[in-house]
């Protein structure tokens, strides 16, 4: 048996609220004996009887006072004993609680572990994910158009909490099978996703799921993700260094339940690459890299490498209302696209093959389209999702107006071969966005017959109904694929078969 | 996943959660106050900030403030002939209100720089021989005008682990008091019998007790009697003679005296207010100057300005034009004869009592033009504001909630949300005194101001 006594000064509760801490504590485990008061004379003169040395205090300090058994946890006991102290708010019926009105408030009432996803215009995310981080939880910041100084602030801030900051512009994560901002509904499994990359993240999640699918199919169970930790596209940029990734890193290691880590991400700085995959050889658990860029392999060979991995063969990945006798229209591809990384992989495989092309998320800073122009006279590449893009305006995700009008540009540009698109399905997403995407598509093609490949990014579990989506976009002339690799070869392949393609 | 999901922003998002069945909590999000954004994200990525505010709040938490003497302002303060102190920030007699420049005026009839108040007019336009000063230079508070003299007896409150000091006037009760701005005959004489009578008796008495009262804990009883000790004192001035009385009766003062004490601190019940506003100074100046810290250590009115001083700037003062209340008027008077906000008292209310605390002091709501359901929800409200619940300072009707504690300027640039304050009303003329009593609001412009010299000092990275 041992005794433990402390005084808190500055403490105060009435004597009914501390006759039932005192129970509460007494009830834990390893004590013995509780007795928590206020140092009035009465209550010391308890204490003496119960055979506490409490040292001098006045009437104005708590008496922690703890018996415990010889092998008890103290700390344990002292926790028990602020969990009690803790005052306990009405829940409900109570219509004069005033609303939170900062992330902050809010996690007070939510209580520990719980996780806050910021998504308020970019200038104010990182006071809110401050919020977070000084309370020790973790927070998703969907949010764009934040400065890379305060993303290196709050990571910095982050990893020395031992929390987890996945963003800013992180729009996707998964965790424990619920997804957060845009996020596809997946097969539980034992793959852990880190993702520099929103698009690149739901790519695999839906290649994966439907590897798991097939799979069970034939008997085999087991094949997904059960979490997918995004950490923003900047993340592997050398500004920021890899600092989130680390650390979901380090989570996904310690997670007994994760048997393989991937990592995907947009383009990362040549160096942090090379930190990261030094740091991913530090792991018990292996570590699949899939980083995009020149020479790299693209999202859909990551997902087959993934599936061998873990012993399984890829499986032949969906292509809905190919049409054989389809060819350009024009000499030019014209990739519109709502996903950022899945812009960043069709740019990679078509630069192998049309050389460079210019886009508003270049793969180098001189093939950058001019500050407002969004349609050259070569091959463009635009990404809806930029931040100069949504400034003051909602994702294409959820409003589509912008790209939908730059189809019908490009398809009245007579030099336009191919039409390359990308529609992302899930949480976060618009309940029905083929019906925006399929009358868009129909109209492009009413004058000529401009070959329209889509990249269906989702899964038979999403919201929004994946077959009747598909089925939609087919009827208005599009040829539809899982894999933006396998989509954007298509479109390269239709565009060679034009007169122009070689120019 | 077995948590709760915070959302803070778009609402789809947090239906897209609520659809998956987990339990969400959102965030009622509002753009900041304008321009702020830069200066909020440099100062909540100052590193110094956590840990700055941690300090500031905690300094300030562990305060116990004893009453340790009772003593004119010319020997504990070092006042001198000419010298006034007077509430709120700085300010030249020019652009004094009413209420200031009858205090001023009373306050050198008293101190025999004039015969006639009237007189004092000129003197103070020549400003030969008497100068003006915050009470807050001086580690004071002044209720209202909060004009104090040499001759004026004070509080003197202590913190016995520091040894730091502050200080008020003792209050001369409701009605025609020099603190709204009154000067006539009745007004002087009563303050000469305080200095005469009053101020010596409360000197022997707590000279002589043994057991100095332990002015925090009679605020921590008071909070749980219906006091929120800005606007009602009353169990904390019943609590106060209990503690005294004793010693009182055996001061070997002539019965009539001590009869006449008994019965003018008895018969005031805003006595109290002047221990409270001290105990609340002593316990904010424990936070002051800790560089990066957002917290708010004084808010005060002198009529013209509202200005509030910060933990993490020194004492540099921001400030505004004070606002006019809003609440109940006294016999005829109407919004038109009240003079904007005035007074140190808003000292409360930066320590988490006051307006912050109406929610325990339902009796009074109506005094300043609430009702009990205002009431509880202000308090709630300012918890959005704070940094802290002050474990000793709890709201029975609140679940035993400590009171909200420590104004961060950077919540309310974010939230919009004023602190409340609950205060009486000066007449706008000098000499009239008490008008009403209501509720008030700082000028919200102050806060920005403040945050863009927390920035300006703020450490690290955006800027």
């Amino acid at each position: 048996m041992k005794d433990h006594v402390e005084l808190r000064s500055g403490a105060y509760a009435d004597s009914v609220t501390l006759l039932q801490v005192s129970r509460a504590v007494q009830a834990s485990p390893g004590v013995v004996a509780a007795q928590v008061a206020m140092a009035t004379g009465l209550n010391l003169e308890v204490l003496e009887a119960m055979g506490f040395d409490v040292p001098d205090s006045t009437p104005n300090d708590m008496v922690v006072a703890l018996r415990l058994e010889g092998d008890a946890d103290l700390a344990q006991a002292l926790q028990a004993v602020d969990a009690a102290l803790v005052p306990t708010r009405p829940s409900s019926g109570d219509t004069t609680e005033a609303p939170a009105r900062t992330t902050a408030s809010a996690l007070r009432r939510a209580g520990a572990g719980a996780v806050a996803l910021v998504s308020v215009p970019g200038a104010s995310a990182t006071v809110e994910a401050m919020d977070a981080l000084e309370s020790g939880h973790d927070v998703m910041i969907f949010s764009d158009n934040v400065p890379v100084a305060e993303e290196v602030a709050l990571k910095t801030y982050a990893s020395s909490r031992g929390a987890l900051v996945m963003g800013p512009d992180c729009g996707t994560a998964v965790i424990d099978g619920v997804g957060l901002g845009f996020a596809n509904t997946v097969r539980p499994g034992r793959i852990g996703l880190v993702a520099a990359s929103g698009t690149g993240c739901q790519q695999l999640l839906a290649l994966l799921h439907h590897a798991g699918e097939q799979l069970a199919a034939r008997g085999t169970e087991g094949v997904g993700v059960r979490h997918a930790l995004g950490v923003g596209g900047r993340d592997l940029s050398a500004a920021v260094g890899g600092l989130a990734t680390r650390e979901a890193l380090r989570r996904l290691d310690a997670d007994p339940d994760v048997d393989l880590v991937v990592v995907v991400s947009k383009p990362p700085a040549p160096e942090v690459a090379e930190a990261l995959a030094r740091d991913t050889e530090a792991l018990a658990t292996p570590v699949e890299l899939g980083l995009l860029g020149r020479g790299q392999r693209d999202l859909t060979a990551v997902a087959e490498a993934v599936l061998a991995r873990l012993g399984h063969d890829a499986p032949d990945w969906p292509v809905d209302g190919a049409d054989d006798a389809a060819t350009a229209t024009g000499p030019l591809l014209r990739g519109l696209f709502v996903g950022g990384t899945l812009c960043d992989e069709s740019m990679l495989l078509a630069t192998q093959v049309l050389g460079p092309v210019r886009s508003n998320i270049p793969l180098s800073d001189d093939l950058a389209l001019d500050p407002g122009e969004l349609l050259a006279d070569t091959h463009t590449f635009v990404d809806f999702g930029d931040d100069a893009l949504t400034q003051g305006r909602a994702h294409p995700m959820i409003d589509p107006t912008l790209r939908n009008e730059q189809i019908a540009r490009a398809a009245a540009d007579p030099a336009t071969g191919v039409i390359l698109l990308d529609l992302v399905l899930g949480h976060g997403a618009e309940p029905d966005p083929a019906s925006h995407l399929a009358p868009a598509i129909e109209a492009a093609r009413r004058d000529r017959p401009i070959p329209v490949v889509v990249s269906l990014v989702g899964t038979d579990l999403d919201p929004q109904d994946l077959t009747a989506q598909r089925e939609a976009l087919v009827a208005a002339g599009a040829e539809v694929h899982l894999s933006n690799a396998s989509a954007t070869r298509r479109a390269l392949d239709l565009l060679s078969r034009s007169e122009g393609a070689h120019q | 996943m077995s948590t709760t999901v915070v959302t803070c922003g778009a609402d789809m998002f947090a239906d897209a959660v609520a659809g998956q069945a987990v339990e969400v909590e959102r965030v009622d999000w509002r753009p900041p106050m304008p321009g702020t954004e830069a200066d909020l994200a440099a100062v909540a990525t100052d590193p110094r900030r956590v840990e700055a505010n941690r300090t500031a709040v905690e300094a300030m938490l562990g305060v116990t403030a004893h009453l340790v003497d009772v003593a004119p302002a010319s020997e504990v303060l070092g006042l001198e002939k000419g010298q006034f102190l007077h509430a709120g920030p700085p300010i030249e007699w020019a652009r004094t209100s009413g209420p200031l420049r009858g205090a001023l005026m009373g306050g050198a009839a008293l101190e025999g720089l004039v015969d006639d108040p009237e007189d004092a007019v000129a003197l103070f336009e020549s400003g030969d021989n008497v100068s003006l000063e915050p009470c807050h230079h001086r580690s004071a508070v002044g209720p209202m005008a909060g004009v104090v003299t040499p001759s004026m007896w004070m509080w003197v409150l202590e913190d016995r682990a520091t040894g730091r000091r502050t200080y008020c006037s003792l209050n001369e009760g409701l009605g025609k008091v020099l603190r709204y701005g009154a000067y006539s005959p009745e007004v002087l004489t009563r303050l000469r019998w305080m200095g005469d009578v009053l101020g010596p008796l409360l000197q022997a008495v707590v000279r002589g007790t043994e057991e100095a009262s332990d002015i925090t804990g009679i605020l921590t009883q008071m909070l749980q009697m219906g006091d929120e000790a800005h606007n009602r004192n009353r169990a904390g001035t019943l609590m106060l003679l209990r503690d005294l009385s004793p010693a009182m009766v055996t001061s070997g003062f002539e019965s009539k005296d001590v009869a006449d004490v008994l019965r003018f601190v008895g018969g005031n019940d805003h006595f109290f207010l002047n221990l409270a506003m001290p105990a609340c100074k002593l316990a904010l100046d424990a936070g002051r100057d800790v560089p990066g810290s957002t917290m708010v250590v004084a808010m005060a009115r002198n009529g013209t300005d509202f200005g509030i001083q910060v933990s993490g700037t020194g004492d540099e003062w921001f400030t505004g034009p004070a606002q006019v209340a809003e609440g109940l008027f006294l016999g005829d008077y109407g919004p038109d004869d009240a003079n904007p906000d005035i007074g140190d008292s808003a000292i409360t209310e930066t320590a988490g009592i006051g307006g912050f605390a109406m929610a325990t002091a339902p009796a009074i709501v109506r005094l300043v033009g609430g009702s009990v359901p205002d009431a509880l929800a202000t308090t709630r409200r300012m918890h959005e504001i704070t940094l802290a619940e002050n474990p000793r300072w709890s709201v029975p009707v609140l679940e035993f909630q400590g009171t909200p504690t420590g104004i961060d300027v950077t919540k309310v640039c974010r939230t919009g949300i004023l602190p409340q304050i609950n205060t009486g009303m000066a007449g706008a003329v000098a000499g009239v005194g008490q008008v009403g009593a209501g509720l008030v609001t700082p000028p919200a412009e102050i806060f920005p101001k403040a945050l863009a010299a927390l920035a300006a000092r703020a450490v690290g990275t955006s800027g």
